[in-house]
């Protein structure tokens, strides 16, 4: 196989969500030479944002989405050791929870899927996470991004909660914030002060990427 | 076991030997953009095109959520009781997190409601039951408590025991008026998901025979073709003594399986239901 049919073939394998093929063609194109941030930049990173656009798009449904970014989680594995010997970063690190007083973890289940899919570093806190929880955890990973997720309308107030407890802990500039879940919106999100809202697993993972984009661009050198 | 519920004139039974009670799920912000944002200004208007269409489907008990972000939950509640029972006679199944929005929706409905819910957490039980109790209305209880939504179908079954015990003996509940939600997950998400539901069901109705409800558009959340999963979901559900749902009573599909699992459960003698709605559909004859 050439470089480029083997990424066309990774890229192939993990749109179809194929994990073993998905590994293989991983360890082949190291075994080949190929450099682990072409086999993620060339070809699983473009692979899962063309799911995300299928999913979009309405032509992709949840579990399509499911199995492609745990194949891509998959070959994240072989992967990252070698990229961070190489000195490239990982995305980003996004600590998740679910709020205090709400213990629904579907949704934000299928969003760590899709982050680890996009390569991002993933700690996620659980269910019933206070907002001291939170604080220590962003103290102990200095995470780019904190989500909290919600089921219900009479926990999203958690959202503002845990933000003026980043506030008082003195980390609120030192971490975006994302909110999400059933009956977020996104008036809601900006009325809490949140600094980015997705309303689907894939629409997240887009919306923490140009977050980050954001930050990035906007911080000192 | 029967669960009576009322309105000011409609009196609506749930139990394993009637028809599968069907509650229409629409009256609900979640995920309808465009009626958030009417219940942000306290426009109540596209609540009559819920009814009305909800209604010929053949809903025989109407859901009645009024859960957005950043509106008055509990002014809406009661203002949406009086409207949608100004609209229809149907009792209502009366659905919010907000304990004041409960409050509210049961202080301004005439009948006896289906309080839509509560969970095993101590606080929510302590909250919500003295409310079931004073205005005489049922309830649908969730099996998963501070800790958890359980995976296990036997960790949901000693919860819903625990629901019982509490909801009958502390708060003087009658067990009737009890209406176990056996926790219907996306399928998309999980495909074990569903298993367990309905293994929870079977459970369920095996050691307490009460009945039971569950949002079934969950099941098939994300995925393609909801309504055929339903329609195959449902009459499952039933088989193993799921004896309602809250669920979309607009689609003719979905309701078509519902009535022929009551055809084929023995719900409906001699098919007469059944029958009866074929001929609805006919065009009229002369004499």
């Amino acid at each position: 196989m050439t470089r480029d049919e083997l990424l066309k073939a990774l890229y192939d394998e993990t749109l179809v969500g194929n994990a073993p093929q998905v590994l293989a063609l991983t360890q082949e194109g190291l075994a080949q030479d190929l450099a682990p941030e072409e086999l993620l930049f060339d070809a699983l990173i473009p692979s899962l944002e063309e799911v995300g656009a299928r999913f979009e798009r309405g032509d992709f449904f949840v579990p399509e989405m499911l199995i492609a970014g745990k194949a891509m989680a998959g070959a994240l594995e072989v992967l990252r050791p070698l990229l961070a010997e190489t000195g490239v970063e990982s995305v980003g690190t996004f600590v998740m929870g679910t709020v205090k007083g709400d213990v629904h973890d579907i949704g934000k289940n299928l969003v760590d899927i899709m982050l680890e899919g996009a390569g991002f570093r993933v700690i996620d806190l659980g269910v019933q996470v206070a907002p001291e929880k939170f604080v220590a955890a962003i103290e102990e990973h200095r995470p780019d991004i904190v989500g909290f997720s919600a089921f219900l309308t009479t926990t999203m107030p958690m959202f503002k909660a845990n933000i003026n407890a980043l506030e008082k802990a003195g980390l609120r500039d030192q971490v975006i914030v994302m909110v999400g879940g059933a009956p977020v919106t996104q008036e809601y999100a900006d009325a809490v002060g949140a600094d980015g809202y997705a309303s689907d697993a894939s629409a997240a993972v887009a919306r923490a990427k140009e977050l980050l984009a954001c930050r990035r661009a906007a911080a000192p050198a | 076991m029967r669960t009576m519920l009322r309105s000011g004139s409609k009196e609506v039974v749930i139990g394993d030997d009637q028809p599968f009670c069907i509650i229409g799920e629409r009256i609900n912000p979640t995920g309808r953009k465009a009626f958030q944002e009417q219940l942000r200004q306290g426009d109540l208007s596209s609540v009559e095109v819920d009814v009305a269409r909800q209604v010929a489907g053949g809903a025989m008990v109407l859901d009645v959520n009024m859960g957005a972000p950043l509106v008055d939950e509990v002014e809406l509640m009661d203002r949406a009781v009086r409207l949608v029972q100004s609209l229809t006679d149907l009792p209502l199944c009366i659905d919010s997190s907000v304990i004041d929005a409960l409050d509210a929706g049961l202080r301004a409905y005439e009948g006896k409601a289906l309080v839509n819910s509560v969970t095993a957490e101590e606080d929510r039980l302590a909250a919500i039951l003295p409310l079931v109790k004073r205005y005489g209305a049922a309830v649908v209880m969730l099996p998963n408590d501070e800790t958890e939504i359980p995976e296990d179908p036997r960790r949901r079954l000693e919860l819903v025991g625990r629901l019982v015990d509490v909801a009958t003996g502390r708060y003087g509940l009658a067990v009737e008026d009890i209406v176990i939600d056996p926790l219907a997950m996306p399928i998309g998400a999980d495909t074990t998901l569903v298993n367990r539901t309905l293994e929870t069901i079977h459970l369920v109705h095996e050691k307490f025979g009460i009945n039971m409800t569950l949002g079934a558009s969950n099941v098939s959340f994300g995925m393609p073709d909801r309504i055929a999963i339903g329609a195959a979901f449902l009459p499952m559900a039933m088989a193993l003594g799921l004896t309602s749902a809250i669920m979309d009573s607009r689609s003719a599909d979905l309701v078509r399986a519902v009535k022929a699992a009551d055809l084929l459960l023995d719900r409906d003698p001699w098919g007469a239901n059944w029958i009866a709605a074929h001929r609805a559909r006919q065009p009229s004859e002369g004499p």
